[in-house]
């Protein structure tokens, strides 16, 4: 059988090279790339450190923004750093659709598991 | 770094003698490895979500738990977890940049690059190594109380408040009496043990007259993993003193007191889920960094040896690239919901 590691075809991302040139462009988005996430994670750690967490709108906002922040991030590792923006748009959805689809069904069950026990705790004792 | 450029028909991509997702087999596989395994970190931390969501108690509060580092004393909130977390974005860096110059057939820039990243990886398995022995350890240890009291307590800024510690409250040693009252009693709990190897049978007895029962606590902490709140002010780590601490300690519920954390017993909450979780997903995660360790190491003597370069790519290094990532993808999460939420 032929090893598919071996086939030398156009379609391949196995012939996905570039020359210094191309590399130096390539080099320096990730280098951006690099930069941002550090400061999402300083911005992160910042905002851990300065908020009481204490139930209110404003704890509740901050929340929020931790979770837009740990998406952008994740974002970045998976477009750029995992190169999947790169990828055919077929490949990005067979990746993404399924999970994201399963994901949101299993956070929306958990949650409203969640807060239904815990209202269970607050009527029963 | 394929197809985008391409420009084929619905026909040609479809019908056979290719790649409709132009990527090979393997890198294929890998990615719908990934999924899977995402689903699984997925399925762990809203089971996280569900318990905690679902708990009635206070949960305690990552800065006041993960607030220490090597060889320091002092509180550094966040400070360990956010070094641990650089360290890893950067072993990511370092392997795109290994992936980089495998696409310029570059062998001497992918062992580099590829090296830092083993480095990176062994950096922060042994930074995980630490947490878990600070956290197992614990920080002086805490106990329940087994009456209702009201005692006076101050906070830093030394504004005192009456309050009121319900039957069951967690309360905490501060760190130097706890760590050698943890001692006595383990000293205490094998008093002849020692004999039967000779010398140390009285070196052993001369410890031991420092008896535990006779041992109180000069102050004892309030709320020091939680966060509580009365007219507006936060309530943490508020310190109890003289007569008080006599009284809270005095109250002991027997058999309640815990230093640090394991499977049955963990000082920083009345959830012994708390604890569990921690150790199950990030010692999930610790042991995926470490195959992951494995894996570049692997790979890593194949590039030195020039296995790709007589291949003619090195697009085992862009595999490899997808899981170190993905590694680094469930700690950025990970990171976000034990420590910072």
């Amino acid at each position: 059988m032929e090893r598919d590691d071996l086939i030398v075809n156009e379609s391949y991302a196995l012939n996905a090279k570039h020359d210094e040139a191309a590399g130096k462009q390539i080099r320096k988005k990730l280098y951006a790339v690099t930069v941002l996430l550090t400061v999402i994670t300083i911005i992160e750690v910042f905002m851990g450190v300065a908020f009481k967490r204490n139930g209110t709108f404003a704890w509740e906002t901050i929340k929020l923004t931790f979770l837009v922040l740990t998406l952008v991030k994740a974002a970045y590792i998976v477009l750029i750093f995992m190169h999947l923006g790169d990828e055919r748009k077929n490949l990005k959805y067979v990746v993404l659709l399924p999970y994201a689809i399963f994901i949101m069904y299993l956070i929306f069950i958990g949650l409203y598991e969640g807060v239904s026990v815990q209202e269970g705790h607050n009527i029963f004792g | 770094m394929s197809g985008q450029s391409e420009h084929v028909t619905k026909d040609e991509l479809w019908d056979g003698n290719r790649s409709p997702f132009s990527v090979s087999y393997g890198k294929m596989m890998m990615w719908f490895f990934l999924v899977s395994d995402a689903l699984t970190f997925s399925g762990l931390l809203t089971a996280y979500g569900v318990i905690r969501h679902g708990s009635s108690d206070l949960w305690p509060v990552g800065e006041q738990v993960f607030e220490a580092l090597p060889g320091l004393h002092g509180s550094y909130p966040l400070m360990y977890v956010a070094l641990m977390t650089f360290i890893l974005i950067i072993s990511s860096v370092t392997m795109v940049l290994a992936v980089e110059a495998g696409h310029r057939m570059d062998k001497k820039g992918v062992v580099k690059w590829l090296g830092y990243t083993i480095i990176g990886g062994f950096i922060f398995l042994g930074s995980q190594a630490w947490e878990w022995s600070h956290f197992i350890h614990g920080s002086g240890g805490g106990f329940q109380v087994n009456q209702p009291l009201t005692v006076a307590a101050a906070d830093d800024a030394g504004n005192t408040y009456q309050i009121s510690l319900d039957n069951g409250t967690w309360v905490h040693m501060s760190s130097d009496f706890g760590h050698k009252y943890e001692h006595a009693m383990e000293l205490a709990e094998e008093p002849v043990a020692h004999d039967e190897h000779g010398g140390h049978g009285e070196h052993a007895s001369a410890e031991t007259h420092e008896d535990i029962s006779t041992m109180v606590p000069e102050e004892v902490v309030l709320n020091k993993y939680t966060l509580e709140h009365k007219d507006g002010k936060d309530l943490r780590k508020l310190i109890v003193k003289g007569e008080d601490a006599k009284k809270i300690w005095a109250s002991m519920e027997p058999g309640s007191m815990a230093f640090g954390a394991n499977m049955h017993k963990n000082e920083y909450a009345i959830q012994q889920q708390y604890a569990n979780f921690f150790f199950f997903v990030t010692g999930f995660h610790g042991f995926h960094v470490f195959t992951g360790v494995l894996i570049n190491v692997i790979v890593w003597l194949m590039a030195v040896k020039g296995v790709f370069e007589a291949r003619g790519h090195y697009e085992m290094i862009e595999k490899i690239g997808l899981y170190w990532h993905f590694v680094d993808l469930v700690w950025v999460f990970v990171f976000t919901f034990f420590y910072l939420i």
